[in-house]
């Protein structure tokens, strides 16, 4: 057990109350005046709490003091600068004191925002003497341009553009996951039980854990959040582990551009994504689960808090739940500005206080994952289709959708569109047949963005695509999050594909070469492309960094980040070569 | 087939190896070289400069050798074209971002791969201002290629210190103190066990920084002589490289028994009282 060495900087009596309040009695034995006893053993039970500690403090002042991230660091006994090594990853947390003191004004610049004006919305906000900070995705796609507000001296508020303060979903197409929005209080349990919340957690506390972990995998459900993976491998493989302690996680660190279904889910229907997890514990033997949710989303967090309290109150969760049918409880962290974090390992990683860096895999989450654990990572969307499949079977479940693809798949629409929105459609429903229900016609489309910055853009000539996993993919495209961003004729696809590159430049961890650098040489390619397209040059540098990227990065960041590039080279969208 | 050992082939060449081996050990003993970077024989392996990538029979991406363990059955290849032009990107990626004018190892692999840094038009590069703050080493960022290893043996690989760690994200990512304070603030504890393992002359003792500012850095007149630090009983082998008969550095083996290539502080910069004129009092009568 090695000593550790801090700075003499103090905390003042805010920082100091704050950090006291997080960490129970820390019983620091001070051998001389800066170095502290036995660092690593007690850093491995409260280093998780490092992520929460850094949020109180940036929150408090607007910024973390040297004093109070070395009085955090010296409470959870991890080494000053591994803590400034983790505060320093995150967009939302400022190491310098700001000038002002007013509220820090996130602006979304990504190309949904972007076509609804978010530049000019920006310098609105500055003209007014906001400090504006120019932000990837916010999640708000469909109400652009979204703004997120990051007090300082409160807890942060989340607040709208303002221009569609109402939950734009629509169901026309299909209604099965999106059936509580809007009719069900998503501050009330008891709203909740009434619209038929909780049938599902008994029901498979009657059916037991193997019948569950079968209907899961007889019904084909496959992850939501971009990887395919199908769910009852995942379940299955952690269930079989039967040590003390495997986790549930729920990975809420929505950050794809151009997608917001989880956001809605977590603002509309709280409760289901907790019965769902509920269920995932029950059924596999894991007695914890962590919901991460990503740092701007506060109002999801917000209900998120107050869902998991009734919960807990209801005696839904906790030790002994239900007349001790099972024990089950739920942990809440919030991100803080940064897209990898999503990445599972990554997110394992930042839930326990560390760089929000990914893990070499294998070993796989299912056999270590949350702190060296068997570990369960379902997307909220994913966790909602295991209510359905357990109320209605894997037939009820297999009615809709294909029969590599089946069940309903969320669509976050937004871009050049009559109706952004989040729609509800089964698999294989054309791309066309979506556009058209978001009142937008298909010959005002140039190109689509599907599947976010890490997907690819389709052509008007593959409007017809059905939109299944298979369908996609004989596309040379993907579903990924179920961002759909539509392009109209008038748009500058050098602009937008520039923006991508910034944005994975931007989020890139910076851990491996291919990605760290690779991302940067290829948004500098793409910003010296002039208005006649790229040389052949460009093409061949554009060609190189996306082979490396793709096949030598650690994780999927980089796999992807030239994925959207190429795909706009191979459809013309940045000028033929003039070579 | 016991469980204790797997069975591969490695460019068509057949091994069997201990369970947990990994594809580089198991080429390095067919006699296959793959380059590496951030891989120490005395550090874990980081994993993440992405040099030592090969192909491994149904994988959708390449797959770092240094630290996957060989599984039975695989199928590796570590001389395709895919692999080159990887390696060959990592390598152009390295150079046209630091200054790799200390690291002939790299300079080598970059002839051999073909890596051509010119092809790139204004890159972004990190600042070339070495941070001097003391008398004993200096840290020259812009050749540091974020390996980690600085940081490990800082850390849990060896001193514990955890003085370092990599700070802020992305392509801005470098190593740093807490708030970047200088190195005599921090908890360094001076053993310059980041300067044995930094591959690229990042990190450098301050006698060489300054031969080097002087022009008089001559490699080819230098001497190694291995002997036993004098402070305590632990009985570290130290290398004292000499240049004009004054101490210029000195390392440790990496595969020393007892130091893993690591010393303290003594071992590593206790040597001045060696060249100081010595004071002897008059004898007494």
């Amino acid at each position: 057990m090695p000593d550790l060495k801090f700075s003499n900087a103090e905390p003042d009596e805010s920082e100091r109350l704050l950090i006291d309040a997080l960490v129970d009695n820390p019983p620091i034995i001070r051998h001389s005046e800066r170095v502290v006893h036995g660092g690593v053993r007690r850093a491995k039970d409260v280093r998780h709490l490092l992520l929460p500690g850094l949020h109180l403090l940036n929150n408090s002042k607007g910024w973390i003091s040297p004093g109070g991230l070395n009085y955090l660091a010296e409470s959870l006994r991890v080494p000053p600068a591994e803590a400034f090594g983790v505060a320093s990853f995150y967009d939302l947390f400022e190491l310098e004191e700001p000038e002002g003191d007013g509220p820090r004004h996130h602006v979304c610049v990504d190309p949904s925002c972007a076509i609804a004006g978010a530049s000019s919305y920006a310098e609105h906000l500055r003209s007014q003497g906001h400090s504006v900070h120019e932000s990837p995705c916010l999640g708000q796609c469909e109400r652009g341009p979204a703004l997120f507000v990051q007090a300082r001296g409160s807890a942060p508020i989340d607040m709208s553009s303002g221009a569609n303060e109402e939950p734009q979903f629509d169901t026309t197409l299909s209604n099965k996951l999106l059936q509580r929005f809007g009719n069900v209080d998503p501050t009330s349990l008891e709203s909740y039980r009434e619209s038929g919340g909780y049938q599902a957690l008994d029901r498979a506390l009657s059916l037991g854990s193997d019948e569950v972990l079968k209907l899961v995998t007889d019904a084909g459900l496959t992850g939501r959040g971009g990887a395919a993976f199908p769910t009852g491998i995942k379940w299955r493989a952690v269930a079989e582990h039967h040590g003390p302690q495997k986790y549930v996680v729920a990975n809420a660190d929505e950050s794809e551009p151009g997608t917001f279904k989880d956001r809605m889910i977590l603002e509309n229907d709280p409760f289901a994504l907790i019965e769902a997890m509920t269920i995932a514990g029950v059924s596999t033997g894991c007695f914890k689960g962590w919901i991460y949710v990503r740092g701007e989303y506060t109002t999801a967090a917000e209900l998120l808090t107050s869902a998991i309290e009734q919960a807990y109150d209801a005696g839904l969760l906790g030790e002994h739940a239900q007349n001790d049918s099972y024990s089950f409880d739920i942990e809440l962290r919030q991100g803080a500005g940064a897209y990898i974090c999503g990445e599972e390992t990554a997110l394992f990683n930042s839930i326990e206080g560390f760089r929000g860096e990914p893990r070499s895999k294998p070993p796989f989450p299912t056999d270590s994952g949350l702190f060296g654990c068997p570990t369960i990572v379902n997307n909220p969307e994913t966790l909602l289709n295991v209510l359905e499949i357990v109320l209605h079977g894997v037939e009820g479940f297999r009615a809709a959708g294909t029969r590599e693809s089946p069940g309903t798949k969320l669509f976050c629409v937004s871009g050049d569109v009559g109706r952004p929105g989040l729609y509800e459609a089964e698999f294989g429903v054309p791309l066309r047949v979506l556009l058209a229900a978001a009142d937008t016609p298909s010959s005002e489309i140039r190109a689509v963005l599907l599947g976010g910055a890490a997907g690819s853009f389709l052509g008007p000539d593959q409007l017809d695509v059905p939109l299944s996993f298979e369908g996609a993919a004989a596309s040379d495209a993907t579903l990924g999050s179920g961002a759909v961003m539509a392009f109209s004729k008038d748009a500058d696809f050098l602009g937008i594909v520039s923006q991508l590159a910034k944005f994975f430049r931007d989020e890139s961890c910076g851990q491996c070469v291919p990605c760290r650098i690779g991302t940067t040489r290829q948004h500098e390619v793409l910003l010296q492309i002039d208005s006649t397209g790229p040389n052949s040059k460009q093409r061949n540098l554009l060609a190189d960094l996306s082979l490396v990227m793709g096949d030598a990065s650690i994780c999927g960041l980089g796999h992807t980040a030239a994925s959207a590039v190429q795909s706009a080279l191979r459809e013309g969208l940045l000028g033929e070569p003039y070579e | 087939m016991s469980n204790d050992h797997v069975s591969l082939v490695i460019n068509e060449q057949p091994v069997t190896v201990g369970a947990g081996t990994t594809i580089l050990e198991a080429a390095q003993s067919l006699g296959i070289a793959i380059p590496t970077l951030c891989w120490a024989e005395n550090l874990t392996p980081a994993n993440v400069c992405r040099l030592c990538v090969v192909e491994a029979e149904g994988a959708r991406t390449l797959v770092p050798a240094c630290s996957r363990a060989c599984e039975d059955g695989a199928e590796i290849r570590t001389d395709t074209n895919r692999v080159a032009q990887s390696r060959r990107m990592v390598l152009e990626l390295l150079d046209s971002t630091n200054d790799l004018s200390q690291s002939p190892e790299l300079q080598t692999l970059i002839d051999e791969y073909g890596a051509d840094s010119s092809r790139y038009t204004d890159p972004a590069t990190p600042e070339p201002s070495p941070k001097i703050e003391d008398d004993l080493f200096i840290r020259a960022y812009d050749r540091c290629v974020l390996c980690y290893k600085c940081v490990e043996a800082c850390g849990e690989d060896a001193q514990f210190s955890f003085a370092i760690s990599i700070a802020d994200r992305g392509f801005d990512a470098r190593v740093s103190t807490e708030y970047d304070v200088p190195l005599p603030e921090s908890a360094c504890v001076y053993c310059g066990n980041c300067i044995g393992v930094c591959p690229t002359n990042a990190l450098q003792f301050k006698t060489e920084f300054d031969l080097r500012e002087a022009s008089d850095w001559r490699p080819e007149d230098q001497e190694v002589t291995e002997t036993i630090c004098s402070y305590c009983g632990v009985g570290c082998t130290l290398e004292l490289h000499t240049q004009d008969n004054q101490i210029v550095k000195v390392t440790s083996p990496a595969d020393h028994s007892v130091t893993s290539g690591h010393l303290c502080v003594k071992g590593r910069f206790g040597w001045e009282y060696l060249q100081a004129p010595v004071y002897r009092p008059p004898s007494d009568p």
